[in-house]
């Protein structure tokens, strides 16, 4: 078992065996997770270094989590992306980490490429955190775990991602992802928040929520990231509540068995209404614990996968 | 001393001239003119001898665009080393952006910068003065003292007259002296935070985009300026396809407009930043295919006058870094010749054509005395081999900065000699 790439930096780089071999994988690690001792030896004596640009509690937790489990020392640093001369920060952070020979590093920023950039300065694998607008990996990692836990097959089931995708990572993540596996992918947004061309990315493209709901297999809510921003692309909240907020009589007319995704953090009533969100239908919460059993297999895989996961 | 430029095939666009002439230089001015072997045995044993079999001979080129970055930013270029850049491309003149430290928005700094290149450079340096005091857009630049100085146009490049009423008044003003205004155009309320092209690429990068409308719209301003002002706009780097459409159209209305390209624009597009490539970023940037094929019409039609190359050089810890925080701009005197006759095998260029738009048409709307050969012109010459081919290597590059695209390709066509006043500044080792 092994992966196609050295780095994880983004989806788009995944063949479709790579995908299926980590969520394989993952799911033994997930298992591994529910025993009273939930640790593997697989990377006893390895360091695996968090370095986070951007604020981060749920990726890097898990990332931290997923390190442990698997025995590794896992080392956080938290750094600051604030300053204008960022890049030139983060090429001497790299040097300097890889002075210290970390086995993997992983590596979120708020600029588009950071990971990609890092990369180029290191010997070790490094999996993207998170890059500014351009991938997060490993959330549609565990969005597609999540949705082949509940669906016989990934190949043609319908998605429908909605919501800030013109900054969003995890919408381009997961197109990426799933049109790789085969899936059919539309976007809804209003137009201010979709991409110059976002449509050539083999996505549809709707304005309305409702009407695209009706043949999904899944629903993927988008954080509004009201602090990202520049110049509003709605006129407020309400409005776009209105419009995209997911709630039960949105959901009226969908299939019975829709899933309901969101990376989180959830703005409560924004994008998703409250009884929607801790309903039936919402996976959020499993879509953590498979976070940690992705995290682990790709990290399992890309030190070569020498050892038996569970020995 | 005496020199002779023999069995070259002489092209001179603006005498019309192609075929095969030895040239006699004297006094750094051309002194005869004789078809191959002409000149008496005497004459070529009492001269220095350049061979020129199977090489063109060429006015030295003139590039409108350049940043040579003194005073402010010597870490990045010098007057003299770009000098040496500008030489070892075929350039014999080019013309310094006002955006260096201080700005060059007034006559001191002209007299400094015409002094510094007097000292240091080695070819002829012209100078384009700011539009605005400080280039802030907002109030005119001395521009009538600094016209004493002898800049040959106006610019406040990189940084776009935003404010209409500022570059009404200024095409008004520079009317007294009959010198272009040079307008980098991007309307920045819709470039904001953008670092490429806006598509498909940077859709999937990640990246803000900077739409061709940014660019469209601030042509299309100029141009509705021109008729009441009846002055005179360059466009520098045109990239968008839908501007070159403006510019014909404009053209075609007698306005005073006229119109440059850097070669990247015609030969790369947006695909070159996959990957993060920060030697593929600058303003304005690289576009997709369909308006490369625009622009190559423009080209071909003489809607788009002079090729440039916008040489802008940045030191590596200026690109060294993420794409959204890496300066702008590339250097382009080392490899504008090959790219341009790209254009001549592809056919969008006559041979003429491609010499033309790198001498005497530049020459024309500058009001430069270069770019021709005749007798007693002074003798501005460029000697190229344009089959010869070759792989670049970045790191050998004369310019002090190393940021150009264009590392590792093999490129056709090599300047062997630049002669300028008649004494060689550069020679093919």
């Amino acid at each position: 078992m092994s992966l196609s790439v050295k780095h994880i930096l983004g989806a788009q780089d995944l063949s479709r065996e790579d995908i299926e071999t980590i969520l394989d994988s993952a799911l033994s690690f997930r298992e591994l997770s529910t025993r009273p001792i939930k640790k593997a030896p697989a990377l006893r004596g390895k360091t695996v270094i968090n370095l986070f640009f951007e604020p981060s509690t749920r990726t890097r937790t898990s990332f931290e989590i997923a390190g442990k489990r698997l025995s590794a020392d896992v080392i956080n640093i938290a750094g600051s992306s604030s300053s204008t001369v960022k890049g030139e920060n983060l090429i001497d952070s790299a040097r300097v980490l890889e002075a210290m020979n970390p086995d993997i590093l992983v590596v979120r920023h708020s600029s588009s490429g950071a990971a990609h950039l890092i990369s180029q300065h290191v010997d070790c694998p490094v999996i993207n955190a998170g890059d500014g607008a351009h991938e997060h990996p490993t959330q549609a990692l565990l969005d597609l775990m999540t949705l082949r836990d509940h669906k016989n097959s990934l190949d043609g089931l319908n998605v429908v991602i909605v919501g800030d995708i013109a900054n969003s990572r995890v919408a381009r993540s997961n197109i990426h992802a799933m049109k790789t596996m085969g899936m059919s992918v539309t976007v809804v947004a209003p137009p201010t928040l979709l991409p110059s061309k976002i449509e050539e990315m083999g996505v549809s493209v709707s304005y309305d929520l409702e009407a695209s709901l009706k043949t999904a297999d899944a629903v993927m809510m988008l954080r509004i990231q009201s602090e990202r921003q520049d110049r509003s692309p709605f006129p407020n909240l309400r409005e776009y509540a209105n419009l995209f907020c997911l709630t039960y009589d949105k959901l009226r007319g969908s299939k019975e068995d829709l899933l309901v995704i969101h990376p989180g953090p959830v703005n409560r009533g924004v994008e998703i209404a409250l009884d929607v969100m801790e309903g039936p239908r919402s996976v959020i919460l499993n879509q953590v614990t498979n976070g940690v059993a992705v995290r682990m297999a790709l990290m399992y895989l890309l030190l070569g996968g020498k050892d038996e996961a569970d020995n | 001393m005496k020199r002779i430029i023999k069995n070259g095939r002489v092209i001179d666009p603006a005498n019309n001239v192609d075929g095969l002439y030895d040239l006699l230089i004297e006094k750094g001015k051309i002194s005869a003119i004789e078809p191959k072997g002409g000149f008496t045995p005497e004459q070529y044993e009492k001269s220095t001898c350049i061979e020129a079999e199977n090489r063109i001979v060429a006015p030295g080129f003139i590039d409108m665009h350049v940043h040579f970055r003194e005073p402010g930013f010597e870490y990045k270029e010098t007057i003299e080393t770009g000098c040496r850049s500008a030489a070892a491309g075929g350039f014999t003149s080019v013309a310094v952006m006002p955006n260096t430290d201080p700005v060059i928005d007034n006559r001191s700094v002209v007299e400094w910068i015409n002094s510094r290149s007097k000292e240091t450079g080695s070819v002829n340096v012209y100078i384009i003065g700011a539009i605005t005091r400080g280039l802030k857009g907002e109030q005119l630049s001395d521009m009538a003292d600094m016209h004493e100085g002898g800049v040959v146009g106006f610019s406040d490049d990189g940084r776009p007259v935003m404010d209409s009423g500022v570059m009404r008044r200024a095409l008004e003003y520079a009317k007294m002296f009959d010198l272009p205004l040079i307008q980098h155009s991007e309307m920045l309320d819709l470039t904001k935070g953008g670092s490429m092209n806006e598509g498909l690429v940077s859709t999937e990068m990640g990246l803000k985009g900077m739409p061709v409308a940014a660019e469209d719209i601030m042509v299309a301003r100029d141009i509705s300026l021109l008729e009441p002002t009846g002055g005179h706009v360059h466009v520098a780097h045109i990239s968008s396809g839908n501007s070159v459409d403006l510019v014909r159209e404009a053209k075609a209305k007698g306005l005073k407009i006229t119109s440059e390209v850097a070669p990247h624009h015609f030969i790369l597009t947006d695909d070159a930043v996959r990957g993060y490539n920060t030697d593929a970023k600058m303003s304005p940037p690289l576009r997709t295919q369909n308006d490369v094929d625009r622009i190559k019409q423009g080209l071909a039609d003489d809607t788009i006058d002079i090729i440039a190359t916008d040489h802008a050089p940045h030191h590596e810890m200026d690109k060294a870094t993420t794409f959204d925080c890496a300066c702008f701009g590339i250097v382009g005197l080392e490899t504008a010749l090959p790219l341009t006759l790209n254009m001549v095998r592809e056919k969008v260029l006559s041979m003429n054509k491609a010499i033309e738009k790198l001498t005497s048409r530049p020459a024309e709307i500058f009001n430069l005395d270069r770019g021709a050969i005749g007798v007693g012109k002074v003798a501005d010459i460029t000697i190229f081999d344009p089959e010869r081919e070759y792989i670049l290597d970045k790191s050998k590059l004369n310019s002090l900065s190393k940021n150009t695209p264009f590392d590792g390709w093999t490129l056709k066509g090599k300047t062997t000699h630049t002669l300028v006043a008649g004494k060689p500044v550069y020679s093919e080792k």
